[in-house]
């Protein structure tokens, strides 16, 4: 396995103070990476789902495995990239939009499978979903001087088929 | 049910869970929970001198005894100053619970007197640690904190306490028993992978039995004995393990790693199969990783399944506790009538007994000044290899590993993993408060014993007769042994230019000093201090300041790399092992 191997794995944890600041810390303490986190409650307010991406060789990642399960708050976890899984993320973009500029980010937008969600005189805000990929391709598709701001949720994403995290 | 305090409801529960003994230093945030136990006898406050004092003497109580060790401190400093004893406890997987005072719930966050953020300060260092926001889950959080500390891997666990929740009221129920939906140790071995292991470890021909602390934590001495003599292989056992199986039986071939035996060493990195039971391939251990065990295929027996293939990868790992897995192997063993190769474990012992021949750890004796090891040699004679030995950290702790023969466990009660000088003091008060008739001696050096002095105190008023041996050549030896080997003997900031009189020293606090200068006199003084039963006894025995450690794997090294003493020329090791320390 290579040594820069992406990881999205996904925690179902107790909704308690400090647990989030359990996993971060647990990551700086190590030395892991953390590429991107996101975390809110689940239909049950006493879990939250947890997922962040990380990086590392196999021997990294089974540890990463192996201290997360080890934390007291964590109940389940699963490392979406061993398993048939949908990722999304969601991004937001404001970018110049004046002139023949206009009516190109339109189609970029669309193309995307975007939406304009605010618009001014000189600017559109776009919201755009999918892994990513996709969403590196979009900001890579557009004119650099175009864009004002990006932001983007972290990525997140559920097992294909009838395999569910529960408690 | 009439409701009760907050800090009535932290005694009864104290009570339920059986405590003994705590250990603390009151302060203003705890002082609802001090009035509740000034009106009640079943336990017992030792008031100590200092937080991290308190700690170590629990984790003393607990290593000795096996039970929980409970402590009890202030908000602020009085939780800063235990941060030190809760990271050795953590590093050694000792079971405590900590209670700290916090200051009232309103105030948190505002900077009040004297608050911290103890939760997020312990956050990396405890097994687990709860910040009780209301009473009505008091009684609770207190059960799930013995339990998770008691059981899996221990280890300890912090409960910050709010004033105003120590002062609220609320009926007391202390719960049986406590399920956690997220925490649910595997106890017992995959059956599967028993079977592999069995088959394994009896096809070697030449194998070899590594033991940690797991075992001795987990009370699984019994089935190690038993299943190391059905399989008559040879054993180490780590600094954390020494004891678990006994030392003067003669498969025992001495503590492994940096200063360990040259025969277990040599077995260590020329053995086909490696059983590695309760143990964490520590540094100190492993030595270079890469040169580690470079022909073995490794068994791992742990509780912790993140200890397993995280230094060293293993052939078969089995997660479970090693008393439970110990005895299904046996079962496997003795009901099928598995045999191991004998014919070829016999040539490996006639190896292993060329290496031992080797006596690595003889040392040149010395008629007119102390040898450490010598000191070490008699305090065994003396004590006839029963005492209950706390050790502080430096030199003097790996000669007391090297030179007192352990027979059972916990008999051994060392800072291993965080290396905490200071230690040795307070844990030797701990464990003579856990076990009042045993002799108990704390091995400790110049630099140790004056980080937790003020404990003298201590022991002094809760008459805990405790005999330290002070092994006394002036300098922090083991930081003055690297700087004579790595630093071209610059020896920087490690001689004690001033040091007390400890013999003055110990009747100030009201014990007994002796000062021993003469090789000569080294066993009568021994004799006559352990003589004096109801006595704390200060022996300050003026060492050979020049004497190094050995035999010693340099930072860098493989096993199969030992300086055996001072005969071997110091090779300078090189920077990669510098870096590693």
């Amino acid at each position: 396995m290579n040594n820069n191997d992406r990881h999205l794995i996904s925690i179902l944890m107790e909704n308690e103070a400090g647990a989030l600041s359990r996993v971060a810390n647990l990551f700086s303490a190590r030395g892991y990476n953390i590429e991107s986190l996101t975390v809110a409650p689940t239909d049950d307010a006493t879990l939250s789902r947890l997922t962040l991406v990380t990086c590392g060789n196999e021997q990294i990642i089974e540890q990463i495995i192996k201290q997360l399960n080890k934390l007291i708050d964590v109940v389940k976890l699963i490392d979406l990239s061993e398993t048939d899984a949908i990722e999304r993320e969601l991004m937001l973009v404001k970018t110049k939009a004046s002139g023949e500029q206009r009516a190109e980010m339109m189609r970029l937008a669309e193309i995307f499978g975007g939406r304009v969600l605010d618009v001014t005189e000189a600017t559109y805000t776009i919201e755009l979903t999918g892994p990513g990929s996709k969403l590196d391709n979009f900001l890579r598709a557009v004119e650099k001087d175009a864009i004002l701001e990006v932001v983007r949720s972290g990525a997140t994403g559920i097992a294909r088929g009838q395999k569910a995290l529960r408690a | 049910m009439e409701p009760i305090t907050g800090a009535e409801i932290l005694v009864r529960c104290l009570k339920e869970e059986g405590v003994e003994y705590l250990f603390g230093y009151p302060g203003g945030a705890v002082l609802h929970i001090y009035d509740a136990l000034y009106n009640q006898e079943d336990i017992k406050h030792v008031l100590v001198r200092h937080e991290q004092a308190a700690v170590h003497a629990a984790e003393g109580y607990a290593r000795a005894s096996g039970k929980t060790g409970v402590v009890l401190v202030t908000s602020g400093p009085g939780v800063t100053n235990a941060v030190t004893g809760i990271a050795d406890a953590y590093m050694d997987s000792i079971p405590l619970v900590v209670f700290s005072g916090q200051v009232p719930t309103a105030l948190i966050g505002n900077d009040a007197f004297q608050e911290v953020d103890a939760v997020g300060i312990t956050r990396p260092c405890v097994k687990h640690n709860f910040l009780v926001r209301d009473i009505k889950i008091l009684a609770e959080t207190i059960k799930k904190a013995f339990y998770i500390a008691s059981t899996g891997r221990p280890g300890p666990v912090l409960i910050d306490l709010p004033k105003d929740i120590t002062i609220g009221k609320a009926e007391f129920h202390y719960p049986k028993k406590i399920k956690l939906r997220s925490y649910n140790p595997t106890v017992k071995g995959h059956a599967g992978q028993i079977r592999k292991a069995v088959d394994l470890i009896l096809s070697a021909k030449r194998p070899m039995i590594y033991t940690g602390g797991g075992v001795i934590l987990s009370d699984g001495s019994p089935e190690l004995v038993e299943l190391t003599q059905l399989l008559g292989y040879p054993i180490t056992n780590t600094l954390m393990g020494l004891g678990a199986y006994p030392a003067t039986d003669k498969q025992f071939i001495g503590m492994l790693g940096m200063h360990g035996t040259y025969e277990a060493n040599m077995a260590m990195h020329h053995c086909d199969v490696l059983i590695a039971i309760g143990a964490r391939f520590d540094d100190r251990v492993t030595g270079k990783i890469d040169k580690f065990c470079p022909t073995a295929r490794i068994v791992h027996v742990d509780i912790d399944p993140s200890s397993i293939s995280k230094n060293v990868k293993v052939d078969i790992p089995i997660v479970g506790s090693v008393p439970n897995v110990l005895r299904a192997m046996i079962n496997v063993i003795r009901d099928e009538k598995l045999r191991s190769d004998t014919e070829a474990v016999g040539r490996w012992w006639r190896q292993i007994d060329e290496w031992r021949a080797m006596k690595s750890l003889s040392y040149r004796p010395s008629a007119e000044v102390i040898k450490p090891q010598y000191v070490i040699e008699k305090l065994y004679r003396v004590t006839e290899g029963k005492a209950i030995i706390t050790s502080d950290v430096g030199q003097h702790q790996m000669w007391a590993a090297q030179y007192y023969h352990f027979d059972r466990p916990r008999q051994w009660i060392n800072s291993g993993g965080l290396g905490t000088m200071g230690f040795g003091l307070p844990a030797a008060m701990g464990a003579k408060l856990a076990f009042p008739d045993q002799d108990v001696a704390c091995v400790t050096g110049d630099g140790s014993i004056q980080m937790m002095l003020q404990e003298l105190a201590t022991m002094k008023q809760y008459h805990t007769p405790v005999k330290i041996v002070n092994l006394n050549n002036g300098y922090l030896g083991m930081v003055r042994q690297w700087q004579e080997f790595f630093y071209q003997k610059r020896y920087c900031m490690t001689y004690f230019e001033a040091l007390p009189d400890f013999v003055m020293l110990a009747e100030a606090y009201g014990h007994v000093g002796m000062r021993i200068e003469k090789p000569g006199d080294v066993e009568g003084a021994l004799r006559e201090a352990f003589a004096l039963k109801d006595r704390t006894v200060f022996l300050d025995f003026v060492t050979d300041q020049t004497e190094n450690v050995f035999p010693m794997i340099p930072s860098g090294g493989g096993q199969n790399e030992m300086l055996l003493a001072e005969r071997d020329e110091m090779v300078s090791t090189h920077d990669e092992g510098m870096v590693l320390l």
